[in-house]
C-alpha cells in the first residue's frame, strides 16, 4: 500500500488547493485544520475553510464569530515564511453575498426578503455544499488577484453521502436555472403540452400541499430572480473546473470503520471517473497496535483459567483488556486491507486515535506530526 | 432461572421510541438492537429508516429494502422462551410524495410519469419542510394504524422504532410539524400535521439520544436534551455506545495509574495460567493497561457528565468483532436487561 506523503503534498507549491471529503463522523473538520496549520508553519500562506468546527477548536483558531471573512489565526509559527487564515463559512451570507453581487440593489432586496428565498438559502439540503464551493471560488479569485494566499484547504460539510458534496449544487443550480420553476408558474408548453391534464392536477395538488403562499412567493422569487439564473450555473461550473485543475488536491478522510472506508469507497470511485486529482485517504482514529506478540485467544484462555481462581485478578483484567486490544486492531486491519485490495494505488497514511479531543493548535500539531510520521 | 412476570422496563405506554444521535455513535445499531429487544413475547415492532442509507439492509444483511414494510427478524425471546417479529421500513420521501399523491389525489402512473420534470424531486428536496412532513407523516401512520389496518394485508405494530436524523438535525426535523410557515394552512397535510405534533409531543413517544464517550458526542447530546425539552418533546434515555471493556477494577485501576503494579506477582499469575513469559510481556501488558487508563479517566469524566442529565441511562459495549446479525441479538439482550425494552 503506498504511502500518502504528506509534508510532499503540502510543500509542493503547485498545490494550490487541498480539499478534504468523506462521511461525517471522521475527523474531517480537524484534520483539514491540522493539514492547514502544517503547510502554514512550513511556510505556506494558508486560508482554511472550515464548515462546522467543536466549540473549543473554533475558540482556539479565532473563527467562533461567524462574519464570513478569512482572520489570521494567532500564535502560529511563522518562522518558515508561512501564515494561517481561518474561516467557517456561513451559508446564509455566502449565498446573499451571490446575490448582491449579480442584481440590482433593489432586486437584490426584492429577493432577499423573500420568504421562499430565505428558506432556501438557509435549509435547502445542498445550499451548504454549493455555497462552500462558491467560497472556494471567491478564496481562490482573490488568492489570484492580490497574492494572500497560495494553498486554500477546504473542509467539506457533514452530510448523508460523501458524495454530496460534488452531486449536490447540481440540484441547487437546475433548479436556479429556471427550467423546472418555469414550467411549475407557467401554463405548459411545448412537450410539456402532451402532459398538461396529468401536470395541471400535479400542480393543484403541490399548491395544495405546499400552500397558495409557497408557489405566490416563489413567483415573486422567479420574477425578481429571472436574470440570475444563468449566472448561478456559471458559477457552480467555473469552481466545479477548478476542482478538476492541476491545482487541486483531494484528501478523501475516513476512519477503520465500515461506513466510513465504504463512503471512501465511493468517493475514490467518483474522483476517478470524474477525472478529479485524488490525492490519497487519510484513515484517521486508528486503534493503537498491541505492544506484545501473545494472540487473543491465548490471553482470554489464561484470563479464564485465572478467573477460577480470583475474580478480581488484576492480571486477568490485563489479559482481557490486551484481547481486546488485539481483536480491534485486527478487525481494523482486515477492513484496510480490504479498502487496500479493491483500491491498490491510493495513497495512504494511518493517523492513531488521540486520547482526548483536539481542541487547540498544540493539538492539531499533534496530529499533523502524525500525519507525517507513516513507516 | 422460573418463569416469572415479566420485568417491567422503563418505558411503559411508548409506543414511538424514537433514535437520535451523533454521527458515528453507532445510532443505527442501538435502533436496530432496541426494536429486536421490544419484538419478545409475540409483539410486532416495526423499524423504519427516513435517510436513504440502507442502514438496516446491511445490519441485518439483506438485499436493499424497497418502500414496503418487511418481516426482516425474529425478535428477543421472552422468559418463557416466546418471540416476536421485526418489521423493516425504508421511507424515502420520493416515494412518500408518490403514495401520498396516489391516496388524496388519485394521481398513480401520471404522477411517476411526472417524475421526470423533477416535480417530485423539487418537492422533496427544495420545496424547505417538505421532506420531512412525509418522513414524519408516514411514521405516524405507521404508528396511529387502527387494528386491522387500513388495507387488506397490513399490519399493526405494538411498538415502532424510527432511525432518525441526527441530534445536529432532530428537532428540526421533529418539529416541522408545528411551523408549517408557506406550507398548506388547511387541508389534508394540515389536519395531519397537528396530529403528528400531538403524538409526538404525547407520552407515547420518548427520544432516546445516542452517543459515546467523548467530548462533542456528550456535548451535542447535552444539546440535544436541552433542544427537545424547549420544543416540548418527551426525552427518553441515553445509550452510551461502543463502551471500552471496564476490565480492571477501580483498584486495579488505580495500582496502574500510581505505577504500583507488583511485576512479580502477575508473573507468577501468568505461569499459573500456563502463559509462556517473556522478557518484556509484563511490561507491555501494564503498558497497554496504561494507555486504558488514561483513556478511562477521560471516559469517566464524560460519564458523569452524561449522568448529570438526570435521564435513565443505557450502556452497550463495543463488539470488536463490528456488527452483523448476532452482535445485534447480543446488544438486543443487553438492552431488555437494562431495561430499555
Amino acid at each position: 500500500m503506498p504511502v500518502l506523503d504528506v509534508d510532499a503534498l503540502l510543500d509542493d507549491r503547485s498545490t494550490e488547493i487541498v480539499v478534504c471529503c468523506g462521511a461525517g463522523g471522521v475527523g474531517k473538520t480537524t484534520t483539514s485544520a491540522a493539514l492547514a496549520l502544517r503547510a502554514a508553519e512550513r511556510g505556506r500562506k494558508v486560508v482554511v475553510l472550515t464548515i462546522d468546527p467543536a466549540r473549543r477548536l473554533a475558540q482556539a483558531m479565532g473563527i467562533e464569530h461567524l462574519d464570513n471573512t478569512p482572520r489570521p489565526v494567532l500564535s502560529v509559527d511563522a518562522g518558515a515564511g508561512g501564515s494561517l487564515d481561518a474561516m467557517m463559512l456561513d451559508m446564509k451570507r455566502t449565498f446573499d453575498e451571490v446575490v448582491e453581487s449579480q442584481a440590482s440593489p433593489e432586486k437584490a432586496r426584492q429577493i432577499l426578503d423573500n420568504p421562499f428565498y430565505v428558506a432556501l438559502s438557509s435549509s435547502f439540503a445542498g445550499t451548504q455544499e454549493y455555497m462552500a464551493m462558491e467560497k472556494l471560488g471567491q478564496l481562490h479569485r482573490q488568492a489570484l488577484a492580490d497574492g494572500s494566499h497560495d494553498l486554500i484547504v477546504v473542509d467539506t460539510p457533514p452530510s448523508r453521502s460523501a458524495l454530496d458534496f460534488l452531486d449536490a449544487p447540481e440540484r441547487l443550480s437546475s433548479f436556479l436555472d429556471g427550467r423546472f420553476i418555469r414550467l411549475l408558474l407557467a401554463p405548459a408548453r411545448g412537450p410539456a403540452r402532451l402532459m398538461t391534464a396529468g401536470f395541471s392536477v400535479v400542480t393543484n395538488a403541490l399548491t395544495k400541499v405546499l400552500g397558495a403562499q409557497v408557489l405566490r412567493d416563489m413567483q415573486t422569487f422567479v420574477a425578481a430572480f429571472d436574470t440570475l439564473f444563468g449566472g448561478f450555473r456559471q458559477r457552480a461550473e467555473q469552481t466545479f473546473a477548478l476542482l478538476q485543475a492541476d491545482g487541486t488536491a483531494f484528501v478523501v478522510i475516513a476512519a477503520p470503520e465500515p461506513d466510513a472506508l465504504r463512503e471512501a469507497a465511493y468517493f475514490v470511485d467518483r474522483l476517478t471517473d470524474d477525472d478529479m486529482p485524488l490525492a490519497g485517504l487519510v484513515v484517521n482514529r486508528a486503534s493503537p497496535s498491541a505492544r506484545t506478540e501473545l494472540s487473543a485467544e491465548e490471553a482470554i484462555t489464561a484470563a479464564d483459567r485465572l478467573r477460577s481462581g480470583d475474580s478480581s485478578s488484576l492480571t486477568a483484567g490485563l489479559l482481557r483488556l490486551h484481547a481486546d486490544r488485539v481483536r480491534v486492531i485486527e478487525r481494523e486491519q482486515h477492513l484496510r486491507e480490504r479498502f487496500a485490495a479493491a483500491h491498490p494505488h491510493v495513497p495512504t497514511a494511518v493517523v492513531p486515535a488521540m486520547a482526548s479531543d483536539v481542541h487547540d493548535l498544540d493539538g492539531l500539531r499533534a496530529i499533523g506530526e502524525s500525519l507525517s510520521r507513516q513507516e | 432461572m422460573t418463569a416469572r412476570a415479566e420485568r417491567l422496563d422503563d418505558w411503559p405506554g411508548v409506543r414511538l421510541h424514537v433514535v437520535t444521535g451523533k454521527g458515528g455513535t453507532g445510532k443505527s445499531t442501538v435502533a436496530a438492537s432496541l426494536a429486536l429487544a421490544l419484538a419478545t413475547s409475540g409483539r410486532r415492532v416495526l423499524l423504519c429508516e427516513v435517510e436513504g442509507r440502507q442502514g438496516i439492509a446491511r445490519m441485518f444483511d439483506v438485499d436493499p429494502l424497497p418502500y414496503e414494510e418487511r418481516r426482516i427478524a425474529k425478535g428477543a425471546p421472552d422468559a418463557t422462551g416466546r418471540a416476536g417479529q421485526v418489521h423493516a421500513l425504508h421511507i424515502d420521501p420520493e416515494s412518500a410524495l408518490m403514495e401520498y399523491l396516489a391516496m388524496y389525489y388519485k394521481l398513480g402512473r401520471a404522477g411517476k410519469a411526472l417524475d421526470r420534470f423533477g416535480v417530485i424531486d423539487f418537492a422533496t428536496t427544495i420545496a424547505p419542510g417538505v421532506r420531512d412532513v412525509l418522513l414524519t407523516g408516514k411514521v405516524y401512520e405507521a404508528v396511529q394504524r387502527p387494528r386491522g389496518g387500513r388495507q387488506a394485508g397490513q399490519i399493526t405494530y405494538d411498538a415502532v422504532v424510527l432511525d432518525a436524523p441526527p441530534t445536529g438535525r432532530i428537532c428540526q426535523f421533529l418539529g416541522v410539524n408545528s411551523e408549517l410557515a408557506g406550507l398548506a394552512k388547511v387541508g389534508p397535510i394540515k389536519t395531519q400535521a397537528d396530529k403528528v405534533m400531538e403524538l409526538l409531543r404525547s407520552p407515547r413517544t420518548a427520544v432516546h439520544l445516542v452517543t459515546i464517550l467523548e467530548e462533542m458526542p456528550v456535548q451535542e447530546t447535552s444539546d440535544g436534551i436541552a433542544e427537545l425539552r424547549a420544543a416540548g418533546l418527551p426525552v427518553g434515555g441515553v445509550v452510551v455506545n461502543l463502551v471500552r471493556p471496564q476490565a480492571l477494577s477501580p483498584s486495579a485501576l488505580a495500582s496502574v495509574r500510581d505505577d504500583t503494579v507488583d511485576p512479580t506477582g502477575i508473573t507468577s499469575e501468568l505461569s499459573r495460567a500456563r502463559v509462556d513469559v517473556d522478557a518484556g510481556l509484563v511490561e507491555s501488558l501494564v503498558a497497554e493497561a496504561r494507555d486504558h487508563a488514561v483513556r478511562r479517566q477521560l471516559e469517566d469524566e464524560q460519564r458523569e457528565l452524561v449522568a448529570a442529565e438526570g435521564v435513565p441511562t443505557y450502556e452497550l459495549p463495543r463488539l470488536p468483532g463490528g456488527i452483523d446479525p448476532g452482535a445485534l441479538v447480543e446488544l438486543a439482550g443487553l438492552l431488555r436487561h437494562q431495561g430499555l425494552a
